[in-house]
């Protein structure tokens, strides 16, 4: 992440930022971040900027948080899911601690970017008000709700890319994190039996894997331009969820 | 004594019978970047494996210059097109003369990720239409299409790269749309890397492995790469020099 272009990009939405930021000089914040960003700990200094130049009112702040409001949900879970002794052994270990470790690092970063304007960490229900009660006891359960996070993930920050535009940086960050979603999606799925990409709308719940089932793209029907089946050309593509579809999906997770 | 054309080896090729290509090669160079459909049109049929119905193919030796990447969003498709002619025509050869020892699983999943790739890289070309740059020419002389671990290796790889060719160009792009569409493919390309990672080091961090996510503790970010870095990795696959530049942003 090149913290000089984020600060430009933030000046290029609010001329004003450098008069918000009224306890530093431009220079000092440059130096101060380059300096810090080579020792690792950048993520926490942009954050604290990022904070007090958008406290609201940001269409990329919303965008932050609804992203940082799913990787608190994913990180949580795999934490109990790893944390629970006994309850994942060997290569569902090693996967989900590997995944763990990306989601946390979300939180963190996210956290840390957006400083005090982060939304809190809700309380979960990983049962989903009892839908899932064997979530924690039952491996197959546990993977069930792990995939539908993941794909629910890629999903979702697809749905959110064309708000970012007018912040490369952060779209570039938000892409790279997207990317990693779909890696877990799709080794989850494996180990949950399914093929590493969606076919047609095929899943569990079925609100996680609405409308994936597009056999045109740019308008052009993929299907009779190839010659291919509905099944491979809908697995090329992993669509969009809008925001709120997003939110109907996480809602019975929340406590 | 009249003077020779300057390109005597085109007028040898027009001798014999070999005009379309020289002809088509000439104007390809010539409007490549621009509308370069019809005189490349002239040269098709040159590459079966690529793309064999691609409207122009280019040829050893030519120079594909996809220019200022970011001036437009076809920059950024016909960046992208290259890349998932590269990745298809990899695929149709792996599934051509399949490894020793290809199980039925392996078989089935990398025809799949050779049927996304030849999808993806269709879609490009239509939606290019005329503006598309011709079928390119792999080289995939240091390949080792006989060996397991070579072929799921390079897999890897491309995908790889590839994820991190839409990673790094997705700020480049104007239209919304693009974006969502460069955004429905680039996480079936990490799905691709997932699975092709669980075949080559099963039952391992592979699949998502700190070698292409950062493994920082306030980053987990997968690879992003810009136009230039992924050219000069994917240059020794193409037979046709292809380059690319973006403006500094």
């Amino acid at each position: 992440m090149n913290l000089q272009n984020i600060l430009n990009e933030i000046e290029k939405v609010d001329a004003e930022v450098y008069e918000r930021l009224d306890h530093v000089s431009r220079r000092h914040v440059f130096q101060n971040l380059m300096k810090k960003a080579v020792m690792g700990v950048a993520p926490v200094a942009f954050g604290s900027i990022l904070n007090k130049a958008y406290a609201q009112n940001s269409a990329v702040v919303e965008v932050l948080n609804f992203a940082l409001t799913l990787e608190y949900l994913e990180a949580e879970f795999y934490n109990i899911g790893t944390g629970r002794s006994g309850f994942l052994t060997g290569e569902a270990m090693t996967t989900f601690m590997q995944i763990a470790k990306h989601e946390n690092a979300h939180v963190a970063l996210l956290k840390s970017a957006l400083g005090g304007a982060a939304v809190a960490k809700p309380n979960f229900d990983f049962t989903a008000k009892g839908a899932f009660p064997t979530v924690f006891t039952s491996y197959q359960t546990f993977l069930a709700v792990a995939q539908a996070f993941e794909d629910t993930g890629v999903r979702a920050y697809k749905g959110q890319a064309g708000r970012l535009i007018p912040a490369p940086d952060i779209l570039t960050v938000a892409l790279q994190i997207h990317s990693v979603e779909a890696l877990h999606a799709a080794k989850v799925r494996y180990l949950n039996g399914n093929k590493g990409w969606i076919v047609n709308s095929n899943g569990f719940p079925a609100a996680v894997y609405a409308g994936d089932d597009v056999v045109s793209q740019g308008g052009v029907n993929l299907v009779g331009l190839t010659g291919l089946s509905m099944e491979r050309v809908t697995e090329a593509f992993d669509e969009p969820l809008t925001k709120e579809q997003v939110l109907a999906i996480v809602t019975p997770f929340l406590a | 004594m009249e003077k020779l054309p300057n390109d005597q080896t085109d007028v040898r090729q027009m001798l014999t019978g070999r005009e379309s290509a020289a002809l088509g090669r000439r104007l390809f160079m010539r409007y490549i970047g621009a509308t370069a459909a019809a005189g490349v049109a002239l040269s098709a049929c040159q590459n079966e494996l690529v793309d064999p119905s691609a409207r122009g193919a280019a040829r050893a030796g030519d120079v594909i210059d996809l220019g200022d990447i970011g001036y437009d969003d076809i920059g950024v498709l016909n960046y992208a097109y290259a890349l998932e002619q590269l990745e298809a025509a990899f695929y149709m050869q792996v599934i051509m003369t399949p490894y020793a020892g290809m199980n039925g699983y392996e078989r089935s999943v990398l025809t799949e990720i050779r049927d996304h790739e030849i999808i993806h890289r269709e879609l490009f070309k239509a939606a290019l239409g005329a503006k598309a740059i011709p079928g390119l020419t792999p080289n995939f002389s240091s390949i080792n299409f006989g060996s397991r671990a070579a072929v799921l290796g390079v897999a890897r790889t491309f995908e790889a790269v590839g994820v991190s060719a839409y990673n790094g160009a997705g700020r480049l792009l104007k239209s919304a749309d693009y974006l969502t569409l460069a955004g429905k493919i680039v996480s079936v390309e990490a799905r691709h890397t997932s699975i092709i990672s669980e075949l080559l080091n099963p039952m391992t961090t592979s699949f998502a492995g700190d070698d292409i996510v950062n493994p920082g503790p306030a980053s987990g970010l997968g690879e992003a790469r810009k136009p230039e870095e992924v050219l000069a990795l994917v240059r020794p696959f193409i037979q046709e020099t292809i380059n690319g530049r973006t403006q500094p942003q």
